[in-house]
């Protein structure tokens, strides 16, 4: 056969290839992070909070009536979903139509629009909105019929006139995004107005302090709760804020300091600027500390215990009536919300998805807030860009989210016969995973296991 | 996070008092710590071959007489004794090592507070002016003394965990402030063969200076080792045989106000702790300053 | 005629001293009121708004005169932690020492101190006069964006360590300055300030040529990697 006086080889039969495949420990993202490090020489700044995956409510499930237990009828029996807050010292408690207030984010991080949307959307629903790192503008007490104003280490804007006129104070010793560590504006942010503001030259790289200036320690932080009350004539609840670490020590040196309430905010938590390695790295998730806060409250004879209570508002990635109702069943009284607040108003909306594109970015993962040139108009003092933001439409909005969160939380709370969001308890949960039944302190669905409670 | 006093009388006459003086001073401090209170007075030295030891039993009908009893059969040497519901102070010509030995086989409820000529150390948990009244802390008489009100940090609120710490003999520390690797100075001092009785960071600037002392630092040589070893913050006050002893670290985190008077020496975290001292407006009154040792002697 | 009220700490709690000068500011004005045995009591007149006059006589605790408006506080002995923090407007006068933190995150008025001030004196400083008799502690106006210092002593360490628009002021020795701070000329507008602020603190007798200006270099105004070391 002519073929075979041929000495060419012959075609070499296809040989299998694996896959590009990716190493888990250097992934795409994490090489990503080593280039542009190196291209760079600083570390990472963003918005938002932690980002990776964390034991979180969604891993644990009501136990909803069924033989044992008699559920309420949805439409028609009530369940209670107000709130006091501040019942301890304060002449002038706080009252709220529904657990879920609106977190500390300050003029400045956010635009104008945006402070008063939260104003309108929060006061249209009966709860609380907060200031943040940067003082209180007259739109944002104008249109926030309950305003709690932040007292932090910077200090920026703070004064007595705006300490008189707030509903409730809330000193800040950290946030779950950034526990220890301070704030941050960069300079596209530091606008004339904000400037003043904070008494800071425009357009500079606003670093803030970690710490308070003038006390240290929880035996001071008792002195500086008073001078708040004496100043405020012992009227105003007085808030400690604290980002999640040590949530069992924390809560109770915050009672003891004096608070009225303790706002504990988990590494979910948003802020408008901080080191990624901050933000992934340090703190732990809100589902890992509530249960040792509670515990503190309980131990001090503070937890829900009529007049002499200490109320606990969590945070850090609540985003729906559920999580509302597995925070408020874990000890809660109250909860606040940030990033899920903003993303009402429109943040990370993708009709904005061609702007987000041309800044790198995509719909649903934009998270440099501190650059100031958010198309939604809410991450940003670019007056043009602030614009796109009606603070009516944006108001409405928000409102409409607060009532399907509560609204979510009722429905849950009446599956499990309550009569008020308040008496949902911690037996009425368990967990899908051990991790969270660990943390969470409810059994692994289907037995009676919590890992370092019970036997197995 | 805490207060601190100390009281150091020049003043003979007003020595038998000195309980009565310091009172105002520890109620002084409850806001700054009203989990625990503690107290370590130093009186005139009991016989150079005997020590005393200031001991907690965790019940007020604990048994003294019965413990001193068999203690005194079983080294047949009767100590002496004197009580205070659940506290009592023992002494005795034993050796010490055999004391310690023989209390922690028959007695291992019974805490040891502290030992030597000087010393009697009491605290416990509850309000200041409720642990003084426990253990009648007006009545005390001595020449110096140091004393505590502990907001507790990241510890048990405990008796064992209320300051004053002791280590060694006639030498206690109390501290305000917190220590950031009080966990890894504490393996390094276990590994040098030291044992610790709790987790408290103040327990763990104790047994570190003590240790550098027997190292064969001097105080000052101890401290000077503390700034490189100690991360985080302090003002530690110290008790000796014949001296008070005060240092703030470097940023002066948490207070301290001295008030230095021909009869007497005052240390307090605030000024409100001092204010009722006898004769105060002819006091010279200062605030230490960072990174420097105080020492004041009998 | 000047109309005197008189409050004992001993027998009066210090809320009512507190709430009654924060009354009606139409009834303060021009009020002098006495307050006996401070004792070291904290927050002693906090939060006034009125132009009244506050002796305070003795030693005072922690935040004496905080978030002042408008009125005259004079602390006859020394001042606890953060005397007239936050301040706004008005006067405050401690004629012995002060302790750390004095005159932190004020805004306005003038804060004389005629013995030392402790450590941090006029921390985060925003806007507001501080005269220092005698010598301030280290961190002294750490990351102070604006106002004036004058220290007729001498400075610990990290003096104006991160600082912004702040004048400092120093007649004797600087221990170490902070990052970002450098000694600047004295030029007429500056010693103008500082010759204003001792006649107001009652150092007109001393010279403002003995005194050196310290201020901000603006090299950490923008984040520059090569300055990574100093943030």
């Amino acid at each position: 056969m002519s073929d075979s006086k041929d000495n060419k080889p012959k075609p070499a039969q296809p040989v299998s290839q694996t896959l590009p495949h990716f190493s888990a420990t250097f992934d795409p993202q994490t090489m990503s992070q080593i280039r542009r490090a190196a291209d760079t020489g600083i570390y990472d700044i963003r918005g938002a909070g932690a980002k990776r995956k964390l034991p979180h409510f969604d891993d644990l499930l009501f136990l909803g009536a069924s033989v044992s237990r008699y559920p309420l009828e949805g439409y028609r029996e009530k369940c209670g979903t107000d709130v006091v807050l501040g019942t301890r010292f304060a002449k002038k408690p706080i009252y709220l139509k529904t657990p879920v207030t609106i977190a500390g984010m300050s003029f400045g991080a956010l635009s104008g629009p945006a402070k008063e949307a939260l104003g309108r959307g929060a006061s249209a629903v009966g709860t609380s909105t907060t200031t943040g790192d940067g003082g209180m503008t007259p739109e944002e007490r104008g249109h926030s019929s309950i305003l709690v104003y932040q007292y932090l280490p910077s200090r920026y804007g703070m004064n007595p006139d705006d300490l008189r006129k707030a509903d409730a104070i809330e000193v800040v010793i950290g946030q779950g995004a950034k526990p220890g560590g301070g704030g941050m504006l960069l300079g596209q942010k530091i606008s004339a107005r904000v400037a003043k503001m904070r008494c800071l030259p425009e357009g500079i790289d606003q670093r803030s302090a970690c710490r308070h200036p003038d006390w240290t320690g929880p035996d001071d932080l008792e002195i500086k709760i008073a001078e708040l009350r004496e100043i405020t004539d012992w009227e105003k609840p007085i808030y400690v804020k604290i980002g999640a670490t040590r949530p069992y020590f924390d809560v109770a040196l915050a009672v003891k300091s004096g608070a009225d309430v303790v706002v504990l905010d988990g590494m979910q938590g948003g802020t408008a600027a901080t080191q990624e390695v901050f933000i992934e790295h340090v703190g732990i998730p809100i589902l890992a500390a509530i249960r040792p806060a509670v515990k503190a409250l309980q131990d001090l004879g503070v937890y829900r215990n009529g007049k002499n209570s200490v109320q606990l508002i969590v945070s850090g990635g609540i985003r729906n009536g559920a999580d509302v109702a597995k925070a408020l069943a874990l000890g809660a009284d109250a909860v606040a919300i940030g990033t899920a607040a903003l993303i009402a108003l429109g943040d990370n909306d993708p009709r904005y998805e061609e702007e987000y594109q041309a800044l790198g970015s995509t719909a649903g993962a934009y998270d440099d807030w501190h650059e100031g040139r958010d198309p939604a108009g809410i991450t940003t003092q670019d007056p043009e860009l602030a614009k796109r933001l009606d603070p009516v439409k944006a108001g409405r909005r928000l409102s409409n989210y607060l009532n399907v969160m509560t609204m979510e939380a009722q429905v849950i709370a009446r599956a499990c016969g309550k009569s008020h969001l308040h008496n949902l308890e911690p037996e009425d949960l368990v967990a899908l995973t051990i991790e969270a039944s660990a943390m969470a302190k409810v059994p692994l669905a289907g037995t009676t296991w919590i890992p370092g409670v019970t036997q197995f | 996070m805490c207060g601190i006093v100390g009281l150091l009388v020049k003043n003979q006459s007003m020595r038998a008092n000195i309980g009565g003086l310091m009172m105002p001073m520890l109620i002084g401090m409850t806001e700054r710590g009203p989990d625990s209170a503690g107290m370590a007075v130093f009186t005139a030295p009991v016989a150079a071959n005997e020590l005393k030891y200031s001991l907690y039993a965790p019940s007020m009908e604990f048994n003294w007489k019965l413990l001193v009893e068999e203690f005194g059969s079983h080294f047949t040497n009767k100590p002496k004794l004197s009580t205070k519901g659940n506290h009592a102070i023992v002494i005795t010509s034993v050796a010490s090592q055999q004391v310690k030995t023989w209390l922690k086989q028959s007695y291992p409820n019974v805490h040891l507070l502290s030992v030597g000529h000087s010393i009697d150390v009491y605290k416990d948990t509850g309000l200041p002016a409720d642990v003084a009244a426990r253990y009648d802390l007006p009545t005390l008489s001595g020449t110096h003394l140091v004393g505590h009100t502990r907001m507790a940090t990241e510890s048990a609120i405990t008796p064992a965990h209320a300051h004053p710490f002791t280590a060694g003999e006639d030498w206690c520390l109390v501290h305000n402030g917190s220590l950031s690797n009080a966990h890894s100075l504490r393996r390094k001092l276990e590994h040098e063969g030291i044992t610790f009785e709790t987790d408290n960071d103040t327990e763990a600037a104790c047994r570190y200076l003590e240790w550098r002392m027997r190292e064969g630092d001097d105080l000052k040589a101890a401290l000077e080792h503390g700034f490189e070893d100690l991360d985080g913050f302090y003002t530690l006050l110290m008790g000796t045989k014949t001296e008070l002893a005060l240092v703030r670290d470097p940023f002066a985190c948490k207070p301290a106000v001295v008030a230095e008077h021909d009869d007497y020496v005052a240390i307090a975290s605030e000024f409100r702790s001092l204010a009722h001292l006898p004769d105060i407006k002819n006091a010279h009154v200062f605030e230490p300053s960072p990174k420097e040792m105080y020492v004041w002697k009998i | 005629m000047e109309n005197i009220t008189n409050f004992d700490l001993d027998t009066t709690p210090l809320r009512e001293v507190n709430q009654f000068l924060h009354g009606d500011s139409s009834k303060l004005n021009g009020q002098c009121v006495k307050i006996q045995n401070p004792n070291g009591a904290h927050n002693i007149a906090v939060g006034l708004k009125a132009d009244v006059k506050v002796a305070i006589q003795g030693h005072a605790g922690y935040y004496a005169a905080g978030m002042n408006q408008l009125a005259t506080v004079v602390v006859e002995g020394s001042a606890g932690t953060g005397v007239a923090e936050n301040m706004m407007s008005g006067y405050v006068h401690v004629k012995g020492f002060a302790s750390n933190a004095a005159g932190a995150t004020a805004q306005g008025g003038l804060l004389v101190i005629d013995g030392d001030a402790g450590l941090r004196c006029g921390i985060s400083l925003k806007g507001a006069d501080i005269v220092v008799g005698g010598s301030v502690g280290s961190f002294s106006a750490f990351m102070a964006q604006a106002g004036n210092l004058v220290i007729l002593g001498d400075a610990g360490d990290a003096l104006g360590d991160s600082l912004y628009e702040v004048r400092i002021f120093v007649r004797g020795k600087v221990k170490s300055l902070g990052a970002d701070c450098e000694e600047k000329p004295m030029d007429d507008e500056a010693k103008k300030i500082l010759t204003d602020l001792l006649r107001k603190s009652g150092h007109q007798d001393v010279s403002p040529d003995s005194f050196k200006l310290f201020g901000s270099a603006r090299t950490l105004y923008n984040f520059h990697v090569d300055h990574a070391g100093a943030y």
